[in-house]
């Protein structure tokens, strides 16, 4: 790269550095209030609070994030299971490309 | 590739049962303890990888070779899409619970979340493992 | 003004400068994973409360655990977040040695003029 855009891409992370740092120090929720969230105009508790709730009752695992993640964001995880399959397919392809010429 | 030494292939014979079985206790008590299928999958798989480096890719090809790792794989995705599809036979939601509750805390609970938490721990292991093999080959290649 | 909110953003910044100034391909690789960890621990610091347990249900806990329990759903969004992070790292290394088989160096401007 030239030595302008370089110059340039220094000042421009400079400044979303201090954009963001200046952005979670001034405008973000007390660190450690986590029922207590801004929805709407008046301070509710999260959904986070009635899974913690119900889990037990609802799905019988002594792990409440085994629960959220199987059965409460069942088809995220089944999602990302397809993801692996997919990236571990595209590695072997790749490397059987490389081996042929030889 | 080569093996190591006496010392190295000794220690890493020795070792090898303790870490599988670590990997898979932390997989089998997924719904209990932190954990689950996916850092189990890789502890798995990272006590493959220690055996190929003592003992080199030749001697461990005929144990844990390329065609068993992507048939494991393959059946690790298979059993989600099924216990998937069985949910929606018998209960009439895709992934739907239908196997009992059980007691809190006991190792047969939580429906079909440990099958599930399996299936996933196996297709892990051995794609992280299916990933090592790839490369290994790669580069045997360029240096004959 | 936490401590873990400042440091969050502090590696996001670092692993963008990673990923818009060096010029070797690992690095630019080694930028994207700092920049993913920067957003997993601002991510799994917005559950957090204070004086708070771990989210698992055992037989001491039972009592009050829903009053004093952290937030469990950032943790399951992280966890299937750190194992895509896994899959783009191994494509992107295995995609740099083939360029480097092909092309001889590891230098995206190189690489980008050499067109065979």
């Amino acid at each position: 790269m030239a030595r302008v855009q370089q110059v340039l891409a220094l000042v421009m992370i400079i400044t979303v550095g201090t954009l963001l740092i200046s952005a979670v120090s001034l405008t973000m929720p007390t660190f450690g209030s986590f029922p207590q969230r801004q929805i709407g105009e008046n301070m509710e508790n999260a959904i986070g609070q009635q899974i913690l709730e119900n889990a037990k009752r609802q799905t019988g695992a002594a792990n409440v994030v085994t629960s959220v993640v199987w059965g409460y964001r069942g088809y995220d995880t089944l999602g990302e299971a397809t993801v692996l399959f997919t990236a571990v397919v595209g590695v072997v392809m790749v490397f059987r490309a490389v081996r042929r010429p030889e | 590739m080569a093996g190591m030494t006496i010392i190295v292939r000794t220690i890493a014979r020795l070792l090898f049962p303790f870490m599988f079985l670590f990997g898979a206790y932390v997989v089998a008590h997924g719904h209990l303890t932190p954990g689950g299928g996916f850092p189990g999958g890789v502890i798995i798989a990272a006590s493959f990888v220690m055996l190929i480096l003592a003992y080199g890719i030749e001697q461990t090809q005929k144990r844990a070779g390329f065609v068993n790792a992507e048939v494991l794989e393959s059946i690790g995705g298979l059993a989600i899409a099924i216990l998937g599809l069985l949910g929606l036979l018998m209960g009439g939601l895709f992934l739907q619970n239908v196997f009992p509750l059980g007691e809190l805390g006991h190792l047969f609970s939580a429906g079909n979340l440990p099958l599930l938490y399996l299936s996933v721990g196996i297709e892990v292991a051995a794609g992280i493992l299916l990933i090592f093999y790839a490369m290994l080959f790669a580069s045997r290649g360029e240096n004959e | 003004m936490s401590l873990n909110y400042i440091i969050a953003m502090l590696l996001i910044t670092l692993g963008l400068y990673c990923l818009l100034l060096k010029r070797n391909l690992i690095k630019m690789i080694i930028g994207l994973s700092v920049l993913s960890d920067g957003i997993h621990l601002f991510l799994i610091s917005l559950g957090y409360r204070t004086g708070g347990i771990a989210a698992i249900v055992t037989g001491e806990t039972m009592p009050g655990f829903a009053a004093s329990a952290v937030d469990p759903i950032p943790q399951a969004l992280v966890l299937t977040s750190i194992v895509i992070n896994i899959c783009i790292l191994a494509l992107a290394l295995s995609f740099s040695i083939y360029a480097y088989r092909h092309y001889g160096t590891l230098n995206p401007s190189e690489i980008r003029r050499l067109k065979d």
